[in-house]
């Protein structure tokens, strides 16, 4: 479902002289569908700017990477937003969203951009934060207000919300509770299952070996000339 | 590109064909350049956000494109038609029924001396809605939508808020059912909070109306959380283009990391 093949990333810095930061190089890796691959590697390592490159935030130097049907690598900025749409998700470790939009709402918009009808979509988003223990009376308010944990767990329902096919996680159980920790580790299973490939970071080592059929250590992956950003 | 209406989808020869194709758009003031050689392709229901600080050109790309300004060169088609070429009634026939135009000064865009009603029911009437009680109807289904409280409908926009009057000049906008809006700093000169509001409120519409959008600003986070595709502009020209968290996050061009370090983080 996705695949990666000597993928290459480097920034160039116009405002700091031009300087060439090679922060990838040789990155190469797939996910199946119904598995987990977990990527580990030192803070710094580019744990999160592969993630990035799956996702289409940053653009690829050299090498393939393919999601489902797109090549990411080439692909117009509209095939990017209809693959985010219908097939990948990305749970990120920070919400944003519109402020004064509703805690449903936000869960719920995945499923109204891909035409679900609107009682549908609030009934799969209220089952997710009800799951995510989010109290009833907190569903009317903008996450904005919430607590970290609460933003996550928000977070977590919103990219559960739709069936992806592919799901990119990152720290998606950071900052919550061991019952949490459980509804989030169940969700990931129940995806696995029904056959979505995911590609995660997982500082959690229990998190780690319970979901992860794999573990793929991104030190490999960083360019022998120079460090990582 | 997905669409949501039945109605909307219709309207369209399919998702692939780009509602709107500009190419190498070229506008002078004499020796100056407003912009130049500006090509782009816009879809159905994408939302495409142009920013640059000022006098970068943006809103006069935007005026050549509204047809506000005449562009000395370059091509525009909108669903598959010459706009350059159009006669001028049926383009001002176009710009009343399938295009609306938001300004930044909702004073520039409404009657100031006409009831939020009247506002609103005489777009429709440009279009040859004649039925008092139907127009009326509609007003006040389209204020209603835009969050204005139907015992305000008699009122005039001058007994508005900002934030109020923006909203009115929407409705009025959108009453016609556009296919194209053209939006020149929509949230600018409004409180964050009020800003807040018409962002949710645009992308509701964006979303459920198949809308495409395209939207002047300077505030990159607009745009961050309203915007399919980016374009940055500079003296005039278009130094990068494409998918809004790929431009904000990994700029390519220098005056483009230049404006996305320069923004405060909150």
């Amino acid at each position: 479902m996705i695949r990666i093949d000597s993928l290459s990333k480097s920034f160039t810095l116009h405002n700091q002289g031009g300087a060439v930061i090679p922060v990838m190089a040789g990155a190469s890796l797939s996910v199946a569908p119904g598995e987990c691959v977990g990527l580990t590697g030192q803070s710094g390592a580019g744990k999160s700017t592969l993630m990035r490159m799956v996702y289409g935030n940053y653009l690829i130097a050299g090498g393939q990477l393919i999601v489902g049907d797109t090549d990411v690598a080439s692909a117009e900025p509209r095939q990017i937003i209809a693959l985010r749409r219908h097939t990948l998700g990305y749970v990120s470790q920070f919400l944003r969203v519109v402020p004064r939009v509703p805690t449903l709402e936000v869960v719920a918009e995945p499923l109204l951009a891909i035409g679900t009808p609107a009682d549908q979509a609030r009934d799969r988003a209220a089952h997710l934060l009800r799951r995510l223990n989010i109290p009833e009376r907190l569903w009317s308010l903008s996450p904005t207000t919430f607590s970290g944990g609460e933003q996550q767990r928000v977070n977590i329902a919103r990219g559960f919300a739709h069936a992806y096919p592919a799901l990119l996680l990152d720290e998606p159980t950071a900052s919550l509770d061991a019952a949490n920790r459980e509804v989030v580790l169940s969700l990931i299973e129940e995806a696995k299952a029904r056959g979505a490939a995911i590609l995660g970071i997982f500082h959690d080592e229990t998190a780690r070996a319970r979901v992860c059929d794999r573990l793929v250590d991104v030190t490999g992956f960083t360019p022998k000339t120079g460090a990582a950003a | 590109m997905t669409l949501h209406t039945p109605e909307f989808s219709q309207k369209i020869h399919g998702p692939d064909q780009p509602l709107l194709k500009v190419e190498g758009l070229t506008k002078r003031y004499g020796s100056r350049i407003g912009c130049a050689d500006v090509s782009f392709d816009l879809y159905p229901g994408e939302v495409l956000g142009i920013v640059g600080e000022s006098g970068s050109g943006k809103s006069t790309l935007l005026s050549c494109l509204a047809g506000h300004q005449r562009a000395d060169l370059g091509r525009i088609a909108y669903d598959g038609r010459d706009v350059l070429a159009m006669s001028e009634t049926d383009r001002r026939r176009l710009s009343r029924t399938d295009w609306a135009y938001v300004h930044q000064n909702p004073r520039d865009g409404l009657r100031m001396g006409v009831s939020a009603g009247g506002n609103v029911g005489e777009r429709l009437m440009a279009v040859g809605a004649r039925h008092y009680g139907q127009i009326r109807g509609k007003a006040v289904d389209w204020l209603g939508r835009v969050e204005i409280a139907a015992d305000r409908v008699d009122d005039r926009p001058s007994a508005f808020s900002g934030g109020m009057q923006q909203r009115l000049q929407i409705a009025r906008n959108l009453v016609t059912s556009p296919r194209l809006v053209f939006m020149d700093e929509p949230t600018g000169g409004l409180d964050v909070s009020v800003q807040a509001r018409l962002l949710d409120l645009l992308r509701g519409l964006v979303r459920d109306l198949g809308l495409s959008v395209i939207i002047v600003t300077h505030d990159l986070a607009v745009v961050r959380l309203l915007a399919h595709r980016l374009m940055v502009m500079k003296s005039g020209r278009v130094v990068e283009q494409g998918l809004t968290d790929q431009v904000l996050d990994d700029p390519q061009h220098a005056y483009t990391q230049l404006l996305v370090s320069s923004v405060l983080q909150v």
